[in-house]
């Protein structure tokens, strides 16, 4: 099994890796998740995209008709700037890019399989945090708000629809967030071809 | 049959025998088909096709309706000052209603015309003239608000305005009530003297911005000028405009401006007017006006102009002719192709057809002249004739095409509309109108491509049409499809004011285009904030500056203090970026200032004079959240 992880990739498979990697800079130029909230007096519907630096509204004016919204059930205001992790976002998907540039310059089987470790770990850390995002967002209400309802709480989805008073809010992936599901799924592609051509013995 | 049923079926028989009798063809009186409900029903969360756009005649507004199920969406104030949302009483619009007269807040709108491009319409502007106090006004199809008010120097009952040409280079606006020029006070019987004049104006549009200026002005005999329309097509290079009166008659004019059988059209060559202009022709002339002009979300600007170009027809040759037309003529419309000008003599027994054609071909041959009028030649009236309609009801006053080589014609005093066909001159239907039409509207109006389904009729009177509501009913109009080739009633419905002429304009057109909001960032109001933080009180000697902010559901600073006697201008900003959610602003017991409606992302001002001590409510109107009632807070004048 050790010669399978020390394998030089084949051309074909090395050209595929840089191919992700180059896919992967497309995430900075599209919103990675999207939540939209659908209530009878916006029959036009809201929407907040995040990005890998920041979050904006679908329109806009989204973000800030959210807040508006939100700030009768005294949450406190989504702004970008409230939100550390989309600092250093960038970077981890800079790391990811650079990690392919490097694995096509040294095309080793162990350095897709690492790729794949960051991203299945990043991914769960992403997921981990936008989770507790949502779920500060949704919980740590001001008690003076104006609309106190006992017991209740905001916390969108982190994927689907959930109703929360008159509103319903979905959350789902955005086309940055298909490149990045597009781009694990491409090198564990990648893997099980490598596996089997070395099964195969070529 | 109750006896409502009986009245208005014997109503019915007598203005229909009385068609007939007058109509030797014996065309059909329109029937009500059983399906018209059907056809004038928009179900709930459904649009309607069409936008009409209806002047107010004597209140000075115009207001915007849904054809065909005729419910009404807007007021939309012009001349008139409209309490409900403060126009011509905020400092930002009251310039708007600024003349050389004073401040004048009303007027009466009679017509609406639709900017054009290419003689189709192009869903910019609207134009409305005022009568009163002459003047024009342009009204902003994003934001269906007035943006723009000309003062029209030199005129007295600014009538035969403002009609478009085919790009909307110009608005003509003629004066109907002839008056000295320049003013003086002369013996009033020396308007049989001649000592009375009109005049024509031609205002220009800037094709972009729409800005409107006056580039010159021609001096026309004393007649009494009606209405206008200009051409399309071959026609483009001209205007016609009706007059009356030509008898100059200075007394009882019911009897005194009826005696010639013909009066004229006259025909304007507006090129050659700028050409003449362009040549040093005209001369400088008096006459002082206002330009009031409303920036995007800015104050508006008003200035003072002095003086007009003014041309006199003798030193323009070509550029004028007078087409003799019976009898008192109304209305004065071009057909699609540009040929035919029809005439709509309010006492006349025929309709009168002129062809363009022919009028290119005789106007410069002595032999088809009679007279010259002010160095205006003359021409004789079978030398430009097209054709007659004859006997065609009583009273025919404006007419209206719909693009299918089919005329309809209002008749003031046989309460109908009769539909012809041009070329033949024959009447196909009478349609009976409730009661005493005067303009028709027919989508794409006047243009160049008419949308030939649905026709209105505009109404002086209702009498049995709407339960009763004291001694004054409401003004009404009228909705028929003229799609087939039977016309047929669909509905009539009340309107707001006299809806004196309109512009009905495909709802594809405008819908999309319509604004939302002003955009917060571009908001250059000099008093204007754009955020919370920005919100405070200055004191400049006895004058206070509130910068306020609103947005859901609070005003910032929320409680004020002020001394007596101070002028307080409150600068709200509304905040909000959101469509639809415009917040109120009302001070308990204001005596000068109402309610302000300021829409998301603009600044208005409400001016207070700060009355004896105390403690003074001030709150949003508009309902506009759970919280609005929460909207509210306190001034403390201290002594
Ligand atoms: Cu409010």
């Amino acid at each position: 099994m050790k010669s399978f992880f020390l394998r030089k990739l084949n051309d074909k498979n090395r050209l595929l890796v840089i191919g992700v990697g180059l896919v992967l800079v497309g995430v900075f130029f599209t919103p990675i998740w999207h939540i939209s909230l659908d209530a009878p007096q916006y029959p036009e519907g809201l929407g907040m995209q995040i990005w890998v630096n920041r979050v904006v509204g679908s329109t806009p004016y989204d973000l800030k008709n959210i807040n508006l919204l939100n700030h009768y059930i005294g949450m406190q205001e989504i702004a970008s700037e409230s939100i550390p992790e989309l600092l250093f976002m960038p970077y981890v998907l800079g790391y990811l890019i650079f990690g392919a540039l490097v694995t096509f310059f040294y095309p080793r089987i162990w350095m897709v399989c690492l790729g794949v470790f960051n991203f299945a770990v990043l991914g769960a850390v992403g997921f981990y945090d936008f989770w507790r995002w949502e779920y500060n967002y949704g919980h740590n209400l001001n008690p003076e708000a104006p609309i106190v309802v006992p017991g209740m709480v905001y916390q969108p989805p982190l994927l689907g629809c959930k109703e929360m008073l008159n509103i319903t809010a979905c959350s789902y992936p955005s086309i940055g967030g298909m490149i990045l599901f597009a781009a694990v799924f491409t090198l564990l592609f990648l893997l099980w071809t490598e596996r089997r051509r070395f099964l195969d013995g070529i | 049959m109750n006896y409502k049923t009986l009245i208005k079926s014997v109503l019915l028989i007598i203005v229909g025998t009385t068609a007939l009798a007058f109509c030797k063809k014996g065309a059909a009186t329109a029937t009500l088909a059983s399906d018209a409900a059907k056809k004038v029903y928009v179900a709930p969360g459904e649009k309607d096709e069409v936008y009409a756009f209806l002047s107010g005649g004597f209140n000075g507004q115009m207001s915007v309706y849904g054809i065909p199920s005729a419910r009404l969406f807007k007021i939309i104030p012009v001349f008139s000052v409209f309490p409900e949302n403060g126009y011509g009483y905020d400092e930002e619009t009251k310039d708007m209603l600024k003349t050389t007269h004073g401040y004048v807040p009303w007027d009466d709108s009679h017509h609406v015309e639709a900017s054009m491009t290419e003689g189709k319409q192009d869903g910019r502007w609207l134009f409305l003239n005022a009568n009163n106090t002459p003047r024009l006004a342009r009204i902003d199809l994003k934001a269906f608000e007035t943006k723009e008010i000309l003062e029209i120097p030199n005129s007295a009952g600014n009538h035969a305005s403002p009609f478009a040409t085919e790009n909307t280079e110009y608005l003509m606006a003629a004066t109907r009530f002839s008056v000295p020029i320049p003013q003086s006070s002369v013996p009033i019987e020396n308007f049989s003297k001649g000592d009375f004049k009109g005049t024509v104006t031609m205002v220009k549009v800037e094709p972009k911005t729409g800005r409107l200026s006056i580039e010159l002005q021609v001096l026309v005999p004393g007649f009494d000028y009606d209405l206008s329309h200009c051409g399309k097509g071959k026609s483009h290079d001209w205007c016609f405009f009706t007059s009356y009166n030509t008898e100059q008659a200075h007394k009882m004019l019911e009897v005194g401006a009826s005696k010639n059988d013909k009066d004229y059209i006259l025909a304007f060559n507006w090129v050659r007017a700028k050409q003449c202009l362009d040549q040093g022709k005209a001369t400088a002339h008096s006459g002082e006006y206002y330009r009031n002009y409303l920036p995007e979300n800015k104050p508006v600007v008003s200035e003072k102009i002095s003086g007009v170009k003014m041309l006199h027809p003798k030193d323009c040759s070509g550029m004028m002719y007078y087409l003799p037309t019976p009898k008192s003529p109304h209305g004065t419309d071009v057909d699609p192709t540009g040929e035919y000008i029809v005439g709509g003599g309010k006492l006349a027994t025929v309709i009168p057809v002129h062809s363009f054609t022919k009028l290119m071909e005789v106007k410069d041959k002595p032999e088809h002249r009679t007279a010259e009028i002010m160095n205006i030649p003359v021409l004789k009236y079978e030398s430009t004739l097209a054709g007659e309609v004859k006997k065609p009801c009583l009273g025919p006053l404006h007419t209206e095409f719909d693009g299918q080589g089919y005329a309809y014609t209002s008749c003031f005093v046989s309460s109908e509309v009769v539909k012809w066909e041009l070329g033949t001159w024959e009447v196909v239907q009478h349609l009976p109108a409730y009661y005493s039409v005067g303009h028709l509207s027919i989508v794409g109006g006047s243009s160049k491509e008419p949308y030939g389904k649905y026709l209105i009729a505009l109404n002086k009177i209702t009498k049995d049409r709407y339960l009763p509501v004291g001694m004054e009913l409401p003004q009404s109009a009228q909705l028929y499809d003229i799609s087939g080739r039977k016309a047929e009633l669909l509905s009539d419905f009340p309107t707001v004011g006299e809806p004196h002429y309109s512009q009905m304009i495909p709802a594809k057109l405008l819908m999309d285009k319509a604004a939302k909001i002003y955009p917060l960032e571009e908001n250059k109001h000099p008093y204007g904030i754009k955020s919370e933080k920005e919100a405070r009180v200055v004191r400049e000697g006895n004058t206070v500056r509130v910068y306020m902010s609103q947005i859901r559901s609070h005003f910032k600073p929320d409680t004020i203090e002020v001394k007596r006697g101070d002028t307080v201008y409150f600068h709200i900003t509304n905040l909000e970026q959101d469509f639809d959610i415009p917040h109120g602003f009302a001070v308990s017991g204001a005596p000068e200032m109402p309610n302000l409606l300021i829409m998301p992302g603009q600044t208005r001002t409400f001016k207070w004079k700060a009355p004896n001590p105390g403690i003074y409510p001030f709150y949003c109107t508009d309902f506009c959240s759970a919280l609005h009632q929460e909207m509210q807070q306190y001034i403390r004048v201290t002594p």
